[in-house]
């Protein structure tokens, strides 16, 4: 398989992929902005785009997976070598998190047009989608960038791009602009943060080049500018990757904005930021410095427990499904926060693992509410009742992501949980382990209440007849719970790139 | 293509023919799928090699073994097919799509269960038949029905997680994920050993069993009473044989339904008492763990998934032509049913033991087995509950349903699909049952097909022996004979007679002044303690509600109520570990 996509693949595209993966949707993205007409032709680009992303990252792909263990490729923006140049480094950590964020968008952009045109004004259509091709230009530069500072500038596109996203929600619900403008001045914080944490660390080294500051940093035990740069990175990438209790921007921001951007981001924006702590933590800082004292788990394994139990209880108690599938998404954060924190292989495997899952899953259910609000104009549980009988597709696929949210068996979301509780009790964390399994009961009750109202109470409004959701939008979303099944089967694949990434970590990768 | 076929696990037959006939719109295409695939299993079943790994799967790094066929697991599945294919037949006239795919689906992942060689793909079969089987409670559709079908699915998912949480555990304490003999020590064991007490029924852990059973459907009942108690005895005498804990548990389990049996007054409740009491049974021959008792407990199982669905059956047959399964409003139905009386007669000798009987060959195995250690005490109380059964199951049964006093309903005659289910069943329970004129004939094919089949002591075992017949047929006549008396005076209300007159009168007025106090003690207490459940309840509740809600405490955190100093706070912690925590 692999040979065949790299003797498939034009020897240009292999050579400059991670730059082409960057500059088509930067170069994309202001033209369709200004492309005329009804948004159609700007969302035509952008289905172009995001495939010839996809079937770069695919590329990428092939060519780590080429050698055992994960090649590690190093591209020279403009030929400037690195350190000094900018310096974007693939490797099988991040090839993974550029491959999720492609396809996703992909998929996503296929099923947009018709929330887009039901819920965006036809003169803002085209801007919309200039707007979402920055948004996901800054994901992928995010997470394929080897230079802190330039990470920066991508979060900053990209956060940028979606606080006017979020803020086109307003069509629908005007409640979507104290969102977007409570998100941009906690995002801006946020990515304040890190920038004060990537100086410290330049004050200490002198490099900004990941790789250049690892070796650097080997060095600096007990320089405290080192320190205070790491406290600062930690807790910037942490509200990026909405880390309990600093996820408070993120249940309005998913309530409020459109359909579209809210499947979209649900399944990447907080992924890569978490890829982002992931790469910090474990390639640029070294294990000694970070797991020294387990001055780590301090953090991270209390906050990922809160995020599992406080927001597991409070999606319990919410009216408005996307809002419980926003507070269980910072829950989902938790397991992946608890599986970074064990400090292991096992753990940051199953930690990624369950991060491509949970994409998977939420991708799917945000894309059925999408379709709900489409056809029935209404996202609280109560509007929900009945649907099971009307809309079979839409919900039965719904059903299947929910049940791999819950983690039942043969779906992903039980593979992923899995792992997790097993590279817990491997470490003797079995106390965690156990936390784990209540938190997905909590799971069982709020996504059970949803389910119910689908599946088992009478619809609200007989005489109104509900329709299934539209072909464009229902294939996107079937492949998704397609795929949550085929993991939940056969989740050798995955399984294998998360452990290759978790080994690139730990052994070689940019070090 | 033949070893492919014989590398499947025969109840993957099922669970898939159940997933078609959820897509099927068509009743006939169901009904040749619901009859088909317990066939095909069979023939897959019996053509299986014995003792090797037929079909192995390597998944998260373990693993796993999806097939494997040996004496004990083959007596279980046969079992467990035979009974699919008679459900199948009872439910011909079922017009239910869902029904239909989760009875076949469930029945499948039992089967399925049985044959699985690791923790991991048992508790996912494990979990899928309790998915699966709660669907048969909720389809009766009433208020009652989902409510107890909510409380069945809470235990036993709580069952299937523990399960698997205790089969990880036992695998990072030894690295082998295999079912296999465990003792009872480490708490990944004591996990395991929970998680099936829970499916068996055991002390306290048995409620589920007679609060979601009669609430099912006509059908739905008959399908769960033969599989899900019987995997966890299966597991059980896998894991736990010889587990000493396990005779008195099960010797406390024969007992005590007994006297709820007594005094309840739904038939099917009865016999979902009667089902925990005959569990009993098996539990303590697994305690005793000799190859003897161990043969006696998978016979045992046999026979009782025979005889308990025929009761089931006829229970179910009677509700589907009156509207009714209640003691208080049946009686005299032998006119109109004779067939049903006739089915319901020879299931209710069964269990009660009467020889050329299939009880009398299983139960004798297992009493013998129990004597052969030495256990008195244990062995007195199933003696007690054998008698006990003959009360609750033998007598009141049929008596109630179908003689009695003529309680005016002509209801006609079950469906012929019905009858034809309740007449293979009868054939297997007396076939079971006859004496062995000819080797292979009668008790002795059941003997052949134990797990310990060629242990010597088992080979000699003859049922049918003087002292035998003549200790059960005094203590059946004289039951018998009792009632009868008791019967003709009149002395007594109906729930208060025959009651165990072959053992000692003080145990009588002991059990039945038990029950009563029990009963009356649960009636002044309980809704004392529901109420205060519901006020505990309700307080953490609205604490929770306070905190969590939209409205709540933690909802308000905005920009200016807090988020932003949160960052603050943990910028602090993350400052002060970095320069204090090394």
């Amino acid at each position: 398989m692999i040979d065949l996509i790299l003797q498939l693949a034009p020897a240009w595209a292999e050579a400059h992929a991670p730059a082409l993966i960057i500059v088509l949707p930067l170069l994309a993205g202001p033209i369709s902005a200004f492309l005329p007409g009804s948004g159609r032709i700007a969302w035509i680009m952008t289905m172009v785009v995001t495939a010839l992303c996809t079937l770069l990252s695919i590329i990428l792909l092939a060519q780590v997976r080429s050698v055992e263990g994960g090649a590690v490729i190093s591209y020279a923006m403009g030929g400037w070598a690195p350190p000094y140049g900018i310096e974007f480094r693939i490797d099988a950590l991040n090839v993974l998190v550029l491959m999720l964020v492609s396809f996703i968008a992909f998929l996503t952009s296929i099923f947009g047009w018709p929330t887009i045109r039901a819920e965006i004004n036809e003169e803002k259509r085209a801007m919309f989608f200039g707007a979402f091709q920055v948004c996901f230009m800054g994901l992928l530069g995010v997470a394929a960038t080897g230079d802190a500072f330039n990470l920066f500038v991508f979060l900053e596109l990209s956060s940028i791009a979606t606080y006017v996203l979020v803020a086109l929600g307003s069509g629908r619900d005007r409640r979507a602009l104290p969102a977007a403008i409570n998100y941009l001045l906690m995002g801006t914080i946020g990515a304040s943060f890190y920038v004060v944490g990537v100086g410290f660390l330049y004050a200490a080294t002198g490099t900004l080049n990941m790789a250049d500051l690892a070796i650097q940093l080997q060095d600096t035990s007990g320089n405290r500018a080192v320190q205070v740069g790491f406290a600062f990175i930690l807790v910037g990438l942490g509200l990026k990757a909405a880390m309990f209790p600093l996820h408070q921007w993120l249940p309005n921001a998913y309530t409020y904005s459109p359909s579209f951007v809210t499947a979209f981001l649900a399944a990447t924006a907080t992924k890569v930021a978490i890829y982002a702590l992931v790469r910090f933590l474990f390639s640029v800082f070294s294990l000694e410095f970070i797991f020294e004292g387990a001055s780590l788990a301090l953090i991270l394994t209390p906050m990922g427990i809160a995020a599992m139990l406080a927001c597991s209880f409070q999606a319990i108690f919410q009216t408005d499904v996307r809002r419980t599938l926003a507070y269980s998404s910072v829950a989902q954060v938790g397991y992946m926060l608890l599986g970074i924190s064990l400090g292991t292989a096992a753990g940051v495997s199953a930690g990624m693992f369950h991060l491509v899952n949970h994409a998977l899953m939420k991708g799917a259910l945000f894309m059925a509410v999408a379709g709900v609000v489409l056809t029935y104009q209404g996202t609280r549980i109560h509007d929900f009742a009945g649907l099971g009988r009307s809309a079979p597709w839409t919900m039965t696929a719904f059903a299947i992501a929910a049940l791999s949210l819950i983690g039942v068996p043969l779906t992903a979301g039980f593979q992923s949980k899995f792992a997790l509780v097993s590279a817990l009790l491997a470490s003797g964390w079995w106390w965690a382990a156990l936390i784990v399994v209540f938190s997905s009961v909590l799971a069982v009750v709020y996504m059970g209440r949803i389910l119910q109202a689908v599946f088992f109470k009478p619809p609200n409004n007989p005489q109104k007849r509900q329709k299934e959701a539209p072909m464009l939008l229902l294939g996107p979303l079937w492949v998704l719970a397609l795929a949550n099944l085929w993991i939940g089967i056969n989740g050798n694949f995955v399984v294998g790139l998360a452990n290759d990434a978790a080994q690139a970590l730990f052994i070689g990768g940019v070090r | 293509m033949n070893a492919l076929i014989a590398s499947i696990n025969p109840g993957l037959v099922l669970i898939l023919a159940g997933l078609l006939a959820g897509l099927t719109p068509i009743q006939r295409v169901r009904q040749g799928l619901a009859l088909g695939a317990p066939v095909l299993a069979l023939f897959m079943l019996l053509a299986a090699p014995r003792d090797i790994d037929i079909a192995t799967m390597g998944m998260l790094g373990f693993d796993m073994v999806l097939y494997r066929v040996d004496s004990l697991s083959f007596i279980f599945g046969l079992a467990f097919l035979i009974a699919a294919l008679i459900n199948a037949v009872y439910a011909l006239h079922n017009d239910s799509r869902l029904e239909d795919s989760m009875a076949m689906s469930y029945m499948g992942a039992a089967v399925a269960a049985c044959f699985c060689g690791d923790f991991i793909s048992l508790f996912v079969f494990w979990e899928l038949t309790a998915v699966t089987s709660v669907f048969l409670i909720f389809k009766s559709g009433t208020r009652a029905a989902y409510k107890a079908g909510m409380r069945y699915l809470g235990l036993h998912v709580l069952s299937g997680v523990l399960l698997l949480f205790g089969g990880m555990q036992i695998y990072f304490d030894t690295g082998d994920m295999s079912i296999r003999a465990l003792e009872l020590g480490d708490p990944g064991v004591l996990l395991v050993f929970l998680a099936f007490g829970i499916k068996a029924g055991f002390p306290f852990l048995h409620t589920w069993l007679a609060d979601a059973y009669p609430k099912a459907t006509v059908t739905g009942t008959v399908v769960l009473s033969a599989f899900t108690t019987k995997l966890a005895i299966y597991a059980l005498a896998r894991t736990f044989a010889g587990e000493q804990s396990l005779i008195w548990i099960g010797a406390i389990m024969t007992v005590y339904p007994v006297f709820f049996a007594v005094v309840e007054n739904d038939l099917r409740k009865v016999l979902s008492f009667s089902l925990n009491n005959q569990l009993g049974f098996m539990v303590c021959a697994i305690g005793v763990g000799t190859p003897l008792a161990l043969n006696g407990a998978a016979a045992h199982a046999f026979c009782h998934i025979m005889y308990k669905s025929l009761l089931f059956m006829s229970m179910g047959a009677v509700l589907y032509r009156t509207g009714t399964a209640k003691a208080t409003e049946l009686g005299g139905l032998y006119r109109t049913m004779p067939w049903t009386t006739l089915f319901c007669l020879i299931g209710a000798a069964s269990i009660s033991a009467f020889p050329l009987f299939s009880g009398f060959v299983s139960k004798s195995l297992t009493m013998s087995a129990v004597a052969g250690i030495g256990a008195l005490i244990p062995w007195l109380m199933l003696l007690f509950a054998s008698a006990g059964v003959l009360e609750h199951s033998g007598i009141k049964i049929p008596y109630f349903a179908f003689f009695g006093h003529d309680s005016g309903k002509r209801p006609k005659e079950a469906p012929f699909n019905m009858l034809l289910a309740m007449g293979a069943a009868a054939f297997i329970c007396i076939g079971v049952g006859l004496p062995a004129f000819l080797p292979g004939f009668g008790f002795d094919w059941l003997y052949n097909i134990l797990p310990y089949a060629d242990d010597p002591y088992t080979m000699k075992y003859e049922p049918y022996t003087g002292d035998h017949i003549l200790t059960q047929m005094q203590l059946l006549v004289l039951a018998m004979f009792a009632f009868a008396v008791l019967q003709r005076i009149g002395a007594y209300p109906p729930e208060k007679r025959g009651i165990i007159l072959d053992t000692d009168i003080i145990w009588r007025r002991v059990g039945y002044g038990f029950a009563k106090w029990s009963g009356t003690i649960w009636t002044k207490v309980g809704p004392a303690m529901t109420g205060l459940f519901g006020t505990l309840t309700g307080r953490a509740f609205s604490r929770l509600e306070a905190a969590f809600s939209p409205r709540g405490t933690l909802a308000k955190g905005g920009l200016f109520d807090g988020m932003a100093v949160w960052t603050v706070v943990l910028l602090g912690l993350a400052l002060m570990i970095a320069f204090f925590v090394r």
